[in-house]
């Protein structure tokens, strides 16, 4: 187990270390000089000068890369261009908005699809399957930007028990805070448990076909009984992967449901800074998404070893 | 052979968005470029069978122009995802075990870490935004989808007698993974290329919902609702046509790849037979 | 006392017949076997018996366990039986066993399903169960997971899961098929003793005839979803009264009969040659171990003959294929053709390679389902400088599919359009079209029923009489490589422990390990007095 850890946590670090410098390319070389790019062409050679200084842009790119990323590791952002304060900061505020959000949303699309796909599977060919099954499928195509449109028109212009946009804080009590993320949770996570529904239901019946299903029976276990006790936990293997490939998803789909409601998240961070062309900011703020995509995948695979013995112990 | 409900109703929509994104280059009921702003925010009507906006548009038009826009980006994503993903897989089986193998799947895990709204939120804050740079995001977003695929099908055809029966024959990796890998994996590509392309108008949408996508004056549906969120309370209808227009698009797509799928599957027809 | 008794089994799914008017019966303390070749229903059959038969099928008849009839038993009773009075066997044992839990839990889950006993007591009961079955927990932890053992050991598992409450009737659907013959002998042999011990009534479903010989009290013949003889052991296989049971017998036992083989002069030689594959790391970054997967073997085939390598699964016989065909380097040691190296400078040597080919195992995975007949035999043509073209190309084409007793015809057909046999006899064609000096048969006939492997074998002798045929025929069956066969090597992890000429070392092995290979494949009863065995 420890090797398969060691093994998993060396990956993580190379990944962190690669898309690290893909972003600081993208942001720091392509433009030419970021300087420049963030004051536009009207700028005054004095102002884009002091810029310069500023962002530290005279120094070997090598230099400026490490810098970053040391600056990172101490939890130094950087300030940034148009609100003149430290980005940490400005994260730190942000952040507590974006990720319960996601998490809320993933907790939502779990809670939603575990029970859906259990039934689902254990109900195959027959109606419930079927209602199942066309229910996701119109999840799946349903755009979660437009379904929360949908939900504030019902929930909360027409029946206001929800805010229709903003977040009222978590200084207020963590159900207020909660409240205001429920719409925005549930237009982000419909759609993704309905993916993540279909997905538990096929592994699920592929694991029901499976010769150790057959010998289960043969002991006198009752296809109820078969499909607890070994076919879920082998089929939560696929399953496991397709929730770390959703956290992401919710991450970044967070970005467009934050417009919808207005919410202070990272999402309005990042828009406000491409309006305003602040490149420092936009750098960080993917950084840190990416950052966080990475864990939570790392997370996934120490969950596998959990669940996949043969992951974690040597022949 | 039988064909499915799922793959007839899903051929059929899939069919009529594509037929009026080809009609919209001849003709369109309304010209979109002209703004009625006394007729603005109709009710759909015989006139207007889908109302009109703000501007006094015809929703109608605006969806037809739309939906060229979307299936563009859309297809074109899928081809770079194509293009540059399934080589890559084929590559990677035909190495398998091989430091060329471990990069190329390495570097698909870390593009995935990468989600396409990220990737489009790079480029635009570099480039700015277009329907070409929403289309390139897209884009390196599905290359790892194919070269994942395409490698664990590709590994599944390496392994089995007859690859061994043509190296016996001289035949070289690369002579082998385009004779006999591609064709066997060629189905389940179609597959997963609609079911990308339906994620693509997805994602299309949602990029130019917050403006990353393509900008005035090109038609997009991401782009109607964007204008429309303000107006639902007034003018609902303003606000779900464009929205039920993609979930019918997306809806048909898929339902297309789930045909498609049972339709080609060896294994089903196996069965079947 | 009867334990089992099935009246008159008839079973379609839809509207296809599976079973017609099955009856038999099994006694407590006795083992029946069912015989039978693919597609006679035995498998269905003991899954009837089980009540575990694929949704959607109808039956007649009636399956009386012990006074119960299964077939009109609700599942919830059935559920409260299975396991408890009948264990069933499979097999498959890679894939019989869940793969993320451990073997302990999975046995003790036998017991704990029927019987309300603390979680503790069960795995004490499970251990001693495994221990009878020849895992003892000192060597083989209960913690241990499936993937831990090897297949013989997952088996044993199977078993004990199967027999932990000491059921009256035990189902055992060809449960040593996957498995090496001295593993298979083990098997066999703690399922007799099980049957014998707990007065077990043990069914066994089994194609091997040879095998069922040697274990089953009566045997049960089934052909096409019917039972066309049934009776003691002995008695069926000696009277042979049924005709189909007599060419089952005459297949399971079939002798081709090979041309002398030309004067020896060395047509392949294998010299010193050793291969090794890199393990797993142990750590992160620690050294990777070697295995030596074929060490230091040495042998020649001359021109014209037919030579056999036997060995269990592991021995490295593969590696050694893989190696004489040029498809992967050696690390040591030199193999020539013709006196020229098949491997020169990090790539087959193509001019030599042309000379082989080889048939493999499956029939089903052979050949490229999209391509027709035509372009699936002619393959080899690419390692031609100048490929047949046009009317010499289909003129090959015909020539090989006649040679090999099919029709030119064939040549337009898609590879899903014929039976296993039939695709075997493709491949030979495949492998015939360029004339070779050496075919290499890689278990050729392994996946075949007994008929259709005589009849490709009588194809093998035919094509030797026909021109001068120089073959590497790998298998584990030793009847197989007895009768096709002039000389042939013993492989033992790795290395070739005997080598000879094939009546001697058959007849008199020198190695103790040949010794033990001869004495653990089960061997048909010889009758030799009414010389049925075969047509010359």
């Amino acid at each position: 187990m420890t090797r398969y850890v060691l093994g998993r946590l060396v990956s993580l670090i190379l990944s962190l270390a690669v898309a690290s410098v893909v972003i600081f390319s993208v942001v720091e070389i392509v433009p030419g000089d970021p300087a420049a790019y963030m004051l536009g062409i009207n700028a005054r050679p004095d102002t884009l000068q002091a810029l310069r200084v500023e962002l530290g842009l005279d120094a070997p790119v090598q230099e400026r890369y490490v810098a970053w990323v040391a600056g990172m590791v101490q939890g130094d952002f950087g300030i940034s261009y148009t609100y003149r304060t430290p980005i940490a900061a400005m994260i730190a505020d942000r952040v507590w908005v974006s990720l319960p959000l996601a998490l809320y949303a993933l907790t939502l699309s779990v809670l939603i699809a575990f029970p859906a796909g259990v039934f689902a599977a254990s109900r195959r060919g027959r109606l419930g399957d079927l209602g199942v099954m066309g229910s996701t499928q119109i999840g799946v195509a349903i755009p979660n930007f437009w379904f929360a449109m949908i939900l504030v028109m019902i929930f909360a212009i027409k029946l206001r028990w929800f805010p229709a946009g903003g977040f009222a804080g978590w200084d207020k009590g963590l159900f207020a805070g909660l409240k205001s993320l429920t719409l925005p949770a549930f237009a982000l996570a419909l759609p993704q448990a309905a993916i993540l529904t279909r997905v538990m239901r096929s592994s699920l019946l592929d694991m029901l076909g499976e010769d150790f299903i057959r010998t289960a029976r043969a002991k006198g276990l009752s296809r109820r009984q078969a499909l607890w006790r070994h076919a879920l936990r082998n089929a939560l293997i696929p399953v496991l992967t397709i929730i770390g490939l959703q956290f992401s998803f919710l991450l970044a789909g967070g970005i467009v449901i934050e417009q919808v409601f207005f919410l202070p998240g990272l999402g309005r961070m990042i828009f406000q800074a491409i309006s305003a062309r602040d490149l420092v900011v936009v750098e960080s703020v993917v950084m840190l998404l990416v950052f966080l995509v990475i864990m939570v995948n790392f997370v996934v695979d120490l969950a596998y070893g959990a669940v996949d013995p043969r992951l974690r112990t040597a022949r | 052979m039988k064909y499915s409900r799922s793959l007839i109703i899903g051929a059929i929509l899939t069919l009529f968005f594509l037929g009026a994104a080809a009609v919209s280059f001849v003709w369109t009921p309304f010209d979109i470029t002209l703004l009625d702003i006394p007729a603005k925010l109709q009710p759909p009507s015989l006139a207007h069978w889908m109302g009109t906006d703000q501007l006094g548009r015809d929703i109608l038009s605006m969806v037809m122009m739309g939906a060229r826009t979307s299936i563009a980006v859309a297809f074109l994503a899928v081809g770079i995802g194509m293009g540059l993903g399934i080589p890559l897989g084929l590559l990677a089986a035909a190495r398998h075990g091989s430091w060329l193998d471990e990069v190329i799947m390495r570097g698909n895990d870390l593009v995935f870490a990468f989600p396409s709204l990220v990737i489009a939120i790079l480029i635009t804050a570099v480039f700015g935004p277009s329907a070409v740079n929403a289309i390139i995001a897209i884009g390196i977003f599905n290359i790892p989808v194919f070269a994942r695929l395409s490698r664990a099908g590709a590994l599944s055809i390496w392994s089995r007698d007859f690859i061994l029966a043509a190296r016996v024959s001289g035949k070289s990796s690369a002579r082998i993974s385009v004779e006999h890998i591609l064709p066997n994996i060629g189905n389940l590509m179609i597959v997963q290329g609609t079911i990308q392309f339906s994620l693509g108008i997805l994602a299309e949408a949602a990029l130019s919902y917050i403006g990353l996508g393509a900008q005035p004056p090109t038609a997009s549906w991401g782009r109607m609702l964007a204008d429309a969120q303000t107006l639902a309370a007034i003018a609902p209808h303003v606000a779900l046509v464009p929205g039920l227009v993609i979930v019918f698009m997306v809806l048909g797509l898929n339902l297309l790849g789930d045909g498609l799928r049972d339709l080609l599957d060896p294994r089903v027809r196996v069965v079947r037979a | 006392m009867t334990l089992l008794a099935i009246e008159n089994l008839s079973l379609q799914i839809g509207t296809l017949p599976i079973l017609h008017d099955i009856s038999l019966t099994v006694n407590a303390g006795e083992i029946v076997a069912i015989t039978g070749e693919s597609g006679s229903g035995k498998s269905m059959t003991a899954l009837a018996v089980m009540g575990l038969c694929p949704d959607g099928i109808q039956t007649t008849g009636r399956i009386v366990l012990d006074g119960t009839d299964i077939l009109t038993t609700p599942e919830p009773a059935l559920c409260a039986l299975r396991g408890n009075e009948i264990g069933m066997v499979f097999q498959e044992p890679m894939t019989a066993l869940n793969p993320v839990l451990p073997i302990g839990t999975q046995v003790a889950e036998t017991i704990r399903i029927h019987q309300s006993v603390p979680k503790a007591e069960a795995l004490r009961r499970a251990a001693a169960m495994l221990e009878r079955v020849g895992l003892p927990p000192d060597r083989f932890p209960l913690n241990r997971y499936p993937h831990q053992l090897s297949g013989g050991q997952r088996q044993r598992v199977v078993i004990a899961m199967a027999i932990a409450l000491r059921p009256k009737l035990l189902i055992a659907d060809e449960p040593t098929t996957a498995l090496d013959v001295t593993t298979q002998a083990h098997i066999l042999t703690l399922l007799q003793g099980l049957a014998q011990e707990f007065g077990m009534g043990l069914l066994m479903i089994s194609h091997d005839l040879a095998v069922v010989a040697d274990v089953a009290d009566r045997i049960v013949v089934m052909q096409q979803g019917r039972v066309v003889e049934s009776g003691p052991t002995m008695a069926v296989l000696r009277d042979q009264t049924h005709p189909y049971t007599r060419a089952l017998f005459a297949a399971s036992s079939h002798q081709v009969n090979l041309p002398a083989p030309p004067a020896p002069a060395p047509l392949l030689r294998v010299q010193n040659v050793s291969r090794s594959y890199a393990q797993p790391r142990r750590s992160l970054f620690g050294p990777r171990g070697q295995t030596l997967a074929v060490r230091d073997v040495s042998f020649t085939l001359n021109h014209g003959e037919r030579l056999g390598l036997v060995g269990e699964s592991g021995c490295g016989k593969s590696t050694l294929t893989r190696a004489i065909l040029g498809l992967e380097p050696v690390q040591a040691g030199e193999i020539t053709l013709n006196g020229a190296p098949v491997w020169t400078d990090r790539h087959a040597n193509l001019t030599v390679r042309r000379q082989m080919q080889v048939v493999f195992q499956d029939p089903y995975s052979s050949f490229n389902p999209r391509h027709r007949v035509d372009r699936l035999i002619t393959e080899p043509f690419h390692l031609l400088d100048t490929p047949p073209q046009g009317a010499e190309r289909w003129a090959k084409i015909a020539s090989a599919l006649a040679d090999v007793g099919l029709h030119p015809s064939d040549a337009h057909k898609y590879i899903h359009q014929f039976s296993g046999g039939q695709r075997q006899r493709i491949a030979i064609a495949r492998a015939l079209i360029n004339d070779p000096a050496l075919i290499v048969f890689d278990e050729a006939v392994s996946a075949l029923d007994v008929s259709v492997r005589a009849q490709v074998l009588d194809l093998l002798a035919d094509l030797c009489r026909k021109r001068p045929l120089a073959y590497l025929f790998i298998s584990h069956d030793l009847a197989v490589v007895r009768s096709i066969t002039d000389r042939v090597l013993v492989m033992q992890a790795g290395q070739i422990v005997e080598l000879g000429p094939t009546a001697q070392v058959f007849d008199a092995p020198s190695h103790p390990y040949t010794r033990t290979l001869l004495a653990a494949s089960p061997k048909l009863p010889d009758f030799s007095d009414r010389s049925l065995t075969h047509a010359p």
